[in-house]
């Protein structure tokens, strides 16, 4: 059942796919890439993003994506004031690798269920017009619904890269991740940069909450089937990477969907994460490694 | 503690096991502790590897699953014995942790630990796939009719999985007191460094992996009979990753003593709030303890109380 | 979590971990042992234990299935209780884990010293509570599983589920035996269906009913439940271009699929078959329109030909309670069977005036049961003794309101033949326009 439309067509969908990864997968490659934060809890604001996108939807009618964006202030106070509370309890302590890291699977549980005692366990969707409708060019069917994530999940990609290396901060940011202590010689405080990163971090889960509630239903547990693919794309993508990230996204998406599309769709996942485990063992440090 | 003490201490507690059952005790609580031996097995291996040298193994389920599949292929193929399910479950999850254990030369920290996690997603997609053991349906086991020992056969498991335990601690036990646990420990604080000692850095890490995942693959080794069924979603079921490593967290990831203390400190817990609270305010529990202990105990209980002693004797 | 602080000043030294390590034992032993002290015992209701979906994948329907328990609780006791007792509900939840399953069966009924034990809501979760069921001879009606008591054949189980005596053949033979009834006759099918346990027995159903009616199968695949993008799967089954879809699909792949189909303008004479979720009230209001044409499986649907008597009382106090719990306002597809599993229990023990487990499986064998989803007659393996699954098609659907959902017309039953309220319309592409 080859054909070359079909063929066209996954890489298309894989493609779309990958967009969508990159926004999910943006926070984890700052958090994790560049300040070694451990954040296993991102996915779970992601799902907090997707839960303002539909009450925002459902009361007020407002487009997925306009919350989206409105909410990205809020959630960025919130990742600055969840850093604190990691700083001081382990960064500073130098003890933040394998702690921070439970401290963030109580943050997982938490957030998930107070998710759970706001909206209930059923499953919740948003309404937008373009939801269901396709386009087509040639052969090519693209739906929006797949579309939308992709094309904000590449600008997104492009707004941080720019960010990171064009602005005062952005350069901060870079350079704390590589040398805090030559940072702090330098006069700037390495506790605040790395704040303002953190905060980022979570704020791109405003936005990528939003674009997952317009792809298909969401409940709270949602966010653990995502931990694994997050931070696939972050280490493959090299750790902090900003255009790696959108490309091992890529790569994760169309190796996803030519496998649902040629063999059997069961292996897809497995595929993915496969090709994270080669990865891992031809090459540790990702594709874009520093 | 001497080795004399620890192993008059593991007598006493399996002698003690054996006498419960001899009681007559409501059947429930051997349920519950059993549920609460398990997650002692299941730290303990975890923290052979994750707390004395460092790795953090996020595959837990992984080998927890194939030691419960291999038994069910054990099952289904020639009615092993309970036995032979765990020791078939323990071999072939120890070849798999010899198996991670090589992983080790090229990723450290956190890489391994993504590595251990996408494991576990490749093990569960291939289980998923597999006919013969239920494939995502799942499989209905039936119990033998008669029980080795006599009593239930809920008192008999439970009755295995105290010696399990025993097993379990014991070999924690001698690898923090032998050249094993010297050697781990300076791996753990740094491989590097260690390596330039001479410290036969790969052949140590192979042991603890090797272990690890051979103890992780004991515990599941018995859950087919526990449960009577399995199925793919239940066994790779993240909460053995986040149990695992929470209770040595917990209890103190530094001696063979924490995981245990953590596993039936949580465990119990746990197990309690399942049948008290019957809502969602259970894992909130778990959260914020979680939180709770890692800000504001780091060591765990064992490290709490050794900081308590030593400032009481000041 | 208390154990330390006693322990300060008993620790002096580190060489005292030992007692230490006894200590906390027997600190946890005694927290343990407090908390499970028995409750004081009421004035000797007779009590009913379960474990249900609270939290966890299935709480969706757990909850709203314990809501509909609670309302025949508290109807059965309205009028007087059964043989004069009080009934009593001891449930926990059961976190959709089957591992909490044997802990929490064994409790009810050591500990909370239940009188009967009915079923959890799902396949996974009712077979580990199988074995101490038949262990102890106990009567066990089981809510929603497929197959539980194929291997067993135990004579207690009952499911209230209508799935009938052969639980994925029966089930999936409706779908066929729809789409082999329309000119021009179907030829070729797809199947697809989610790597989880229910899909995969639909499937297993299906691929044996192909052979019996004769179609050719041109797709046959499955997809890991937590698949993001369904286009690629859709896209894949168009380019075969099969006569009739059939999809086997828990409620998040169901919309994906749904979606997706339409996206790339899956256009088969005929689509749906086993997906979950088409029934919730969530799914129908997003999906709306897009609903329209497809033919899926229901047990129940506000036809005219399904007015059973009670069912209308019981939607009307169950969507009162449900808006304050969050859980599925409509209510169609699982509160009236878990009403109805306990309803012929009731039954059961004032019609053998007893609570001996023997009479009263025997008598829920031998009788059929007047209930709120109508007459339930059980057959020898405790499934229903003929399938009562429903085959409904969309139709008519222009918005996403939630009110038509309500009324007749927009679910019409056109299989099997004894309730249908409508015809099909056939091909799928006609009801689109």
């Amino acid at each position: 059942m080859f054909s070359l439309e079909l063929l066209l067509n996954a890489l298309v969908a894989g493609i779309l796919l990958g967009g969508f990864y990159a926004a999910v997968s943006l926070g984890i490659s700052m958090a994790f890439g560049l300040l070694d934060v451990v954040n296993i809890a991102h996915p779970v604001f992601v799902m907090l993003g997707a839960y303002a996108a539909y009450i925002m939807n459902v009361r007020l009618g407002f487009d997925p994506i306009l919350t989206g964006v409105l909410f990205t202030p809020l959630f960025y106070g919130l990742g600055v004031l969840l850093y604190r509370v990691y700083y001081a309890s382990f960064e500073r302590k130098g003890a933040e690798s394998l702690r921070g890291l439970v401290f963030f699977f109580g943050v997982l549980f938490i957030v998930e269920v107070s998710l759970l005692l706001a909206f209930g366990v059923d499953y919740r969707l948003v309404e937008a017009p373009y939801i269901g409708e396709s386009l087509r060019i040639g052969s090519v069917g693209i739906a929006f619904r797949l579309l939308v994530p992709c094309v904000v999940g590449v600008a997104l990609t492009g707004a941080l890269y720019l960010f990171l290396s064009r602005t005062f901060y952005g350069r901060a940011i870079q350079a704390v991740a590589q040398d805090a202590f030559a940072l702090r010689l330098m006069g700037a405080n390495p506790f605040r940069v790395k704040g303002i990163a953190f905060g980022l971090a979570i704020a791109t889960a405003a936005l990528a909450g939003a674009l997952l509630i317009m792809i298909g239903p969401v409940e709270p547990a949602m966010n653990r089937e995502y931990i694994g693919r997050v931070f696939a794309v972050a280490v493959l993508g090299g750790m902090g990477s900003i255009g790696g990230t959108l490309v091992a996204a890529l790569i994760l998406g169309i190796a996803e969907s030519l496998t649902a599309t040629f063999s059997g769709p069961s292996w897809s996942v497995a595929v993915s994460f496969g090709v994270l485990l080669f990865a891992l063992a031809v090459r540790p440090a990702g594709l874009f490694g520093r | 503690m001497a080795g004399r003490t620890f192993a008059a201490l593991a007598v006493v507690v399996v002698a003690a096991g054996l006498a419960v059952t001899g009681l007559g005790v409501n059947q429930y609580y051997y349920f519950a502790a059993y549920v609460v031996l398990q997650y002692v097995v299941l730290a303990t291996a975890w923290n052979i590897l994750g707390g004395y040298t460092g790795y953090v193994n996020f595959g837990t389920p992984a080998f927890f699953a194939l030691g419960a599949y291999t038994a069910v292929v054990l099952i289904q193929s020639m009615k092993a014995p309970l036995v032979v399910q765990l020791l078939g479950g323990a071999a072939v999850a120890g070849v798999l942790g010899l198996g991670i254990g090589y992983l080790t030369l090229r990723l450290r920290g956190v890489f391994f630990s993504i590595a251990t996690l996408a494991l576990a997603v490749v093990l569960q997609t291939l289980f998923v796939n597999w006919e013969y053991t239920g494939g995502a349906r799942g499989i209905t086991l039936a119990r033998p009719a008669t029980t080795p020992l006599g009593g239930s056969y809920v008192e008999y498991l439970f009755v295995v999985m105290l010696v399990l335990t025993v097993i379990a601690v014991a070999t924690a036990w001698w690898i923090e007191h032998s050249w094993v646990g010297r050697g781990l420990a300076a791996i753990r604080d740094n491989e590097e460094a260690a390596e330039c000692m001479g410290v036969p850095t790969l052949r140590l890490k192979l042991v603890a992996t090797t272990v690890s995942g051979l103890l992780m693959g004991l515990a599941g080794g018995s859950f087919p009979y526990y449960l009577t069924f399995i199925e793919p979603a239940s066994v790779f079921d993240l909460n053995y990753a986040v149990n695992s490593l929470a209770m040595p967290m917990i209890g103190g990831s530094t001696t063979w003593m924490g995981p245990v203390i953590g596993a039936i400190l949580l465990g119990t817990a746990q197990q309690v709030a399942t049948v008290t609270i019957s809502s969602a305010l259970n894992l909130l529990i778990v959260g914020v303890i979680l939180v709770a202990f890692v800000i504001l105990a780091p060591e765990g209980i064992v490290g709490l109380v050794q900081r308590l002693a030593r400032r009481g004797r000041a | 979590m208390r154990g330390d602080y006693p322990l300060n000043s008993t620790l002096r030294s580190s060489r005292r971990r030992l007692r230490a390590t006894v200590v906390c034992a027997l600190v946890a032993a005694l927290v343990l042992s407090a908390a499970w002290a028995p409750a004081a015992l009421a004035a000797d209701p007779i009590k009913i234990g379960f474990g249900m979906a609270l939290t966890g994948g299935l709480a969706a329907n757990g909850k709203a299935a314990l809501i509909a328990m609670q309302l025949w609780a508290e109807d059965v006791n309205k009028t007087g209780g059964l043989l004069g007792r009080k009934v009593e509900l001891v449930y926990y939840d059961d976190q959709t884990k089957g591992a909490t399953v044997p802990g929490i069966y064994t409790k009810l009924l050591d500990v909370d010293k239940v009188h009967f034990v009915v079923s959890g809501y799902g396949t996974n979760l009712i077979a580990p509570a199988m074995p101490i069921v038949m262990e102890r001879k106990l009567v066990f009606p089981a809510l929603f599983g497929l197959a539980n008591n194929e291997k067993a054949n135990y004579r207690g189980y009952f499911q209230i589920m209508p799935a009938g005596p052969r639980p994925a053949l029966d089930w999936t033979a409706t779908y066929l035996e729809v789409a082999t009834r329309q000119t021009p006759k179907p030829q070729t099918i797809a199947i697809v269906g989610a790597d989880a346990e229910y899909p995969h027995n639909a499937l297993a159903g299906i691929r044996e009913n192909i052979k019996k009616f004769g179609l050719k199968t041109v797709y046959d695949a499955t997809y890991p439940p937590n698949t993001v993008d369904f286009t690629p799967i859709a896209r894949a089954i168009k380019a075969t271009n099969p006569d009739v879809v059939f999809v086997a699909s828990y409620p998040p792949d169901s919309v994906g699929m749904v979606l997706a189909a339409h996206e790339v303008q899956l256009r088969p004479k005929m689509f749906g078959g086993g997906m979950v979720g088409l029934q919730f009230a969530a799914f129908l209001t997003k999906l709306g329109p897009k609903l329209n044409g497809i033919v899926n499986y229901d047990f129940w649907v506000p036809e005219p030909s399904l007015k059973f008597p009670g069912i209308e009382e019981f939607l009307k106090r169950y969507q009162a309670r449900a808006a304050k719990e969050g859980v599925d306002p409509l209510g169609h597809y699982l509160p009236p069977w878990a009403y109805a599993y306990l309803q012929v229990l009731g039954q059961a023990i004032e019609g053998t005036k007893s609570v001996d487990q023997q009479k009263v499986a025997e008598y829920l064998h031998a009788k059929e049961h007047d209930t709120i989803v109508g007459k339930v007659k059980f057959g020898g393996n405790g499934e229903w003794a003929t399938s009562r699954v429903l085959q409904v098609q969309f139709q008519g659907i222009d918005s996403g309101d939630v009110a038509q959902f309500h009324k007749p017309g927009k679910r019409v039953v056109v299989w099997p033949e004894q309730f249908k309220s409508g015809n099909v319309v056939y091909p799928y592409e006609k009801a689109l326009k």
